[in-house]
């Protein structure tokens, strides 16, 4: 089984995450160039975090238009489990696979640190092996990860059940203050409708070593791979 | 041609008896072409001209180093075929006209030392030093140069893993920024930039050239451009997307056997890596600079000569292999062009619109540059001390209250959160404490990383201040558990004409001899940056030790963080309470006369190696170096992550001066109680001075009968930068 990564001028997380998914999974991990204009045969389409393009525009617009971009859509339109995180949630809203837009956190700077997160929704693809409500503990690194959306678009993510991450404090209550970028409801992720897309700003792959005392995102890639296999 | 006048002579910082000594050489006028590459050559900057006889003394050799100074960075061996590649560079001025860019592009540049030698840079550190915190300009400069050297290592995908910020009037209109970076690469795979094979092509790479940078072309270009250009700022922008491409290319095209030699274009832009590559391998080199990327029209050679648009290398080639480069630059879309040849005459000839705009002998640039030992004075402040401590009768607990939230001592959290420091998932040790620690990708070795200075120190005792600095990186390197292997220094001083300033430099590089020769912790790469005034009063000399370290086998390391109630604390050294020069003395007292505390290198080698046997041994894995602000600020700041206080009783004569004083070679330590005895033993075996002065505790410090929260304590820590950065100014 593959999982094709893709590579856009500026992703930076692109190595972090072949390296996640190789020691947690059976994937095999294939490094797509955005140049390309087919996915090759994969059970997983992955979009790094990054800064594609330098996001002199706005986060995510240019990769959104980039070659691959078609084949993506296609795919993961058909169904194809498809990870974007940190700046790949950013192109899965600007390429409309996702709903809402990711803007400027509410502190005005970028901002990198351990957070807790509450999974709201555990009957997906991505998240099975979590338990219900389960607090767990993942780095974020954004300048933009504030996620909105309009109350219509709100109220469908809601209805059916899209929101898979809430941030949260230790005790895993949802508030403000537990809230670090000003994301609506303290969104940190959200699937699309048929819950085969998965975007998140937390970046799970930075949370899979023993070593760096942070393995809550280990879970996410054998949730996964159970599916898949 | 332009006549050359005096004042243009003047102008370009090029003094009468080196102008003579150009005339003679040349046996005519030169072009301003030519006065413009004599102008940067010779600068202070690329030719530590007023520097290199005080730095050619400083050690620079031990069995780790591969390459010391003279590379675009030094490089050491960290076993298993891999090698370390690091240097420390200073960006002050540009950063103080313009912070954000100022500082994004000192990162910039600094990485660019690192990947031209075939190392993928793997950590960023910045030493950044502004005014007092109640100067108009401090909130201004603080948060754009934060937000540039975020803004560049974030988009780079490189973490920023350390540093430090200090707050002091000397900085007032003068401040410093000084990054750090430190890349991988194998060892047998290291780029270096001595150009060889006659015939080879010269290759620019990365992207276009513009006005950008051009120091001195401003102000005479309206003499020789007829087409006046607006003037433009002198301090580049950076663009770290650029930046990013040109490491994934060269990174890509390094994997083959192509490149003869490479070196970024930095300071001084085409002409000092055109004239050093060339003048390395003794070569001489010719340029066509109709083929070189310019991003506006009209440039003139004098301009794409100087200028320092950022993110450029060249490169060496041989001519057969030029299409395999050409396709990876091409794929990465950036510019690539053949813009010269490697010659055999030993002159640097530049041609532009069909005409020769320069033609100089390499030797007259490189070997005549000017070097001076300049007079100097080496001045000490009087050994006085502290008569009257308004703070005598006041509890300590109290005292500590007011030091963990005093600007120079508070968490620098507000700072290091805005910089990705996890990105490639190897940061193992975070920043906060006294070093990081950045796993070997794909091993279980890491490598320790800090950069420290105490310029309050170096002000009163330059001598001292010297030691001190390379002690402290030394002992940061040893807390952790790593094994320190080699310095880059960043020297930031006043005007080096006043032979006071001259003695600062001077005295400090003495004490900075005897530290790396005790510790054997040679200097492999560093930068100088002289002229730090304004208005004639220059800022403390500071002289910034970026220090690596190994740690062979990551199961074992030491961090700072209290891990265990009852626990055994121990200070390891002797505390004698030296208070002069301490934050105590100078910053709640007010009091800035007298000596700092005196390094004992004997006794700090003594000590580190001691602790690190102990870390090694498994029989400690919480310690921390005692320094800015002394024994109690140590231990608090071991309490802060894992809300673990301590409970020490200590009644003394004096102290303040032992709670506060800033005595060197100390670390306090936190030890297991099933492990006390085999500590207690083994020190006493060594013979290394050591007290026992409490227990760790749950939630609470307790001093003595007074007692607070850590959490409490914690507020006052963390806030102090927010709370500064909300007032209204």
């Amino acid at each position: 089984m593959k999982a094709s990564i893709i590579v856009f001028p500026g992703s930076n997380c692109d190595r972090d995450i072949a390296v996640s998914i190789k020691k947690i999974t059976n994937l095999e991990p294939v490094m797509v160039w955005h140049k390309e204009t087919s996915i090759p045969e994969s059970d997983l389409i992955v979009i790094p975090g990054g800064f594609t393009f330098g996001d002199y525009l706005r986060c995510g617009s240019i990769a959104a238009n980039s070659p691959i971009m078609n084949d993506i859509i296609k795919k993961a339109s058909d169904g194809l489990p498809t990870l974007g995180i940190c700046n790949g949630f950013q192109i899965l809203t600007e390429s409309g696979l996702l709903p809402g837009t990711l803007i400027r956190n509410d502190c005005l700077s970028f901002l990198c640190k351990t957070v807790s997160i509450r999974v709201e929704n555990n009957e997906t693809k991505f998240s099975n092996k979590y338990k219900q409500k389960e607090i767990i503990n993942i780095p974020i690194a954004h300048n933009e990860g504030n996620f909105f959306a309009n109350e219509d678009t709100l109220k469908k993510i809601k209805d059916s059940n899209q929101i898979i991450f809430k941030y949260c404090d230790q005790n895993g209550e949802v508030n403000e203050k537990s809230n670090p970028n000003g994301s609506i409801e303290n969104i940190a992720g959200i699937t699309n409708e048929k819950g085969n897309v998965l975007g998140m700003m937390p970046h799970p792959e930075r949370a899979t070593c023993k070593i760096t005392k942070l393995t809550d995102g280990e879970n996410l890639f054998k949730s996964i791979y159970e599916f898949l296999s | 041609m332009n006549k050359i006048t005096e004042k243009m002579v003047e102008e370009h910082g090029i003094s009468s008896e080196e102008y003579d000594f150009i005339l003679e050489s040349l046996n005519r006028d030169p072009t301003i072409t030519e006065l413009g590459i004599f102008s940067a050559m010779w600068s202070e900057h690329c030719s530590y001209k007023s520097s290199k006889y005080w730095l050619s003394q400083l050690p620079t050799k031990n069995d780790f180093v591969i390459q010391g100074p003279g590379e675009n960075a030094g490089v050491i061996d960290i076993g298993d075929g891999y090698a370390a590649v690091f240097k420390m560079e200073s960006h002050n001025h540009p950063s103080f006209i313009e912070p954000y860019q100022g500082a994004a592009t000192g990162v910039g540049g600094i990485l660019r030392d690192v990947f031209t030698m075939g190392a993928r840079p793997v950590a960023l550190l910045n030493s950044i030093r502004f005014g007092e915190t109640s100067h108009e300009k401090t909130k201004h400069l603080l948060t754009g140069v934060v937000s540039g050297i975020g803004g560049y290592g974030n988009c780079m995908g490189i973490p920023t893993v350390g540093g430090e910020v200090e707050f002091n009037s000397s900085y007032n209109d003068n401040i410093l920024v000084n990054a750090m970076c430190v890349g991988i690469a194998k060892k047998d795979k290291i780029f270096y930039s001595k150009a060889s094979g006659v015939g080879n092509s010269v290759v620019y790479v990365g992207s276009k050239t513009g006005r950008d940078g051009i120091h001195g072309a401003t102000m005479a270009s309206a003499e020789f451009d007829d087409n006046s250009e607006e003037k433009r700022p002198t301090v580049q922008v950076g663009d770290p997307f650029s930046e990013k491409l040109l490491l994934e290319a060269c990174m890509e095209l390094m994997k083959m056997d192509v490149i003869v030699a490479i070196q970024d274009m930095g300071a001084a832009g085409l002409t000092s890596s055109a004239v050093e590559m060339a003048g390395k391998g003794n070569l001489g080199i010719e340029l066509d600079l109709d083929k070189v990327p310019c991003r506006e029209e009209r440039m003139s050679a004098y301009e794409i000569m100087l200028s320092e648009s950022q993110e450029r290398m060249l490169m060496i080639l041989e001519p057969d292999k030029e299409d395999i480069a050409k396709k990876i630059f091409e794929k990465w879309e950036l510019d690539f062009s053949v813009i010269g040849k490697l010659t055999d005459t030993n002159r640097l000839v530049i041609n532009h619109e069909k005409e020769k705009k320069a033609d100089i002998t390499l030797d007259i640039l490189e070997k005549g540059a000017p070097s001076y030992k300049r007079p100097y004075e080496i001045n000490i402040f009087d050994n006085e001390s502290i008569q009257e401590d308004k703070y005598k009768n006041e509890s300590p607990i109290s005292i500590l209250k007011k030091m963990i939230e005093s600007p120079n001592l508070c968490s620098r959290r507000w700072v290091w959160e805005q910089y990705d420091h996890m990105v490639m998932t190897d940061t193992v040790l975070l920043p906060g404490g006294d070093s990081a620690i950045i796993r070997v990708h794909g091993t279980n070795k890491g490598l320790s990383v800090t950069s420290d200075s105490t310029p309050r120190y170096c002000a009163s005792d330059p001598f001292e201040g010297g030691k001190q600095a390379v002690a402290e990186a030394w002992r940061n390197l040893i807390s952790v558990g790593s094994t320190p292997i080699a310095i880059t220094d960043c020297m930031n001083f006043g005007n080096p004409e006043k032979k006071e300033i001259m003695g600062q430099f001077a005295g400090v590089i003495k004490g900075m001899i005897e530290a790396c020769n005790t510790l054997d912790f040679p200097v492999v790469s560093g930068n100088v940056s002289l002229y730090n005034e304004t208005n004639g009063k220059g800022i403390n000399p500071t002289p910034v030790i970026g220090g690596v370290g190994v740690v062979n086998n990551l199961d074992i390391f030491s961090d700072q963080n209290f891990k265990r109630i009852n626990d055994l604390i121990l200070v390891i050294g002797k505390t004698n309470g030296h208070l002069t020069q301490s934050i105590y003395a100078n910053e709640l007292l007010n009091y800035k006369k007298g000596l700092p505390p005196k390094v004992d290198l004997e006794e700090e080698l003594k000590n580190g190696l001691a602790l690190k046997e102990l870390i090694t041994k498994r029989l400690i894995d919480t310690s921390h170096d005692i320094s800015d602000g002394g024994l109690l600020v140590a231990l608090t700041e071991m309490s802060m992550k894992n809300n673990i206080g301590y409970k020490v009783n200590i009644t003394k004569e004096n102290l303040n001066s032992y709670l506060f004083g800033e005595d060197q070679a100390r670390y306090a330590v936190a030890i297991e109680k099933s492990k006390i005895e085999e500590v207690r033993s083994f020190l006493i075996d060594k013979n290394i001075f050591f007290e026992e002065i409490g227990q760790t505790n749950k939630d609470n410090i307790i001093f003595n009968d007074e007692k607070i929260s850590v959490t409490e304590l914690r507020d006052l820590y963390e806030n102090w930068f927010n709370n500064y950065l909300s007032e209204a100014s």
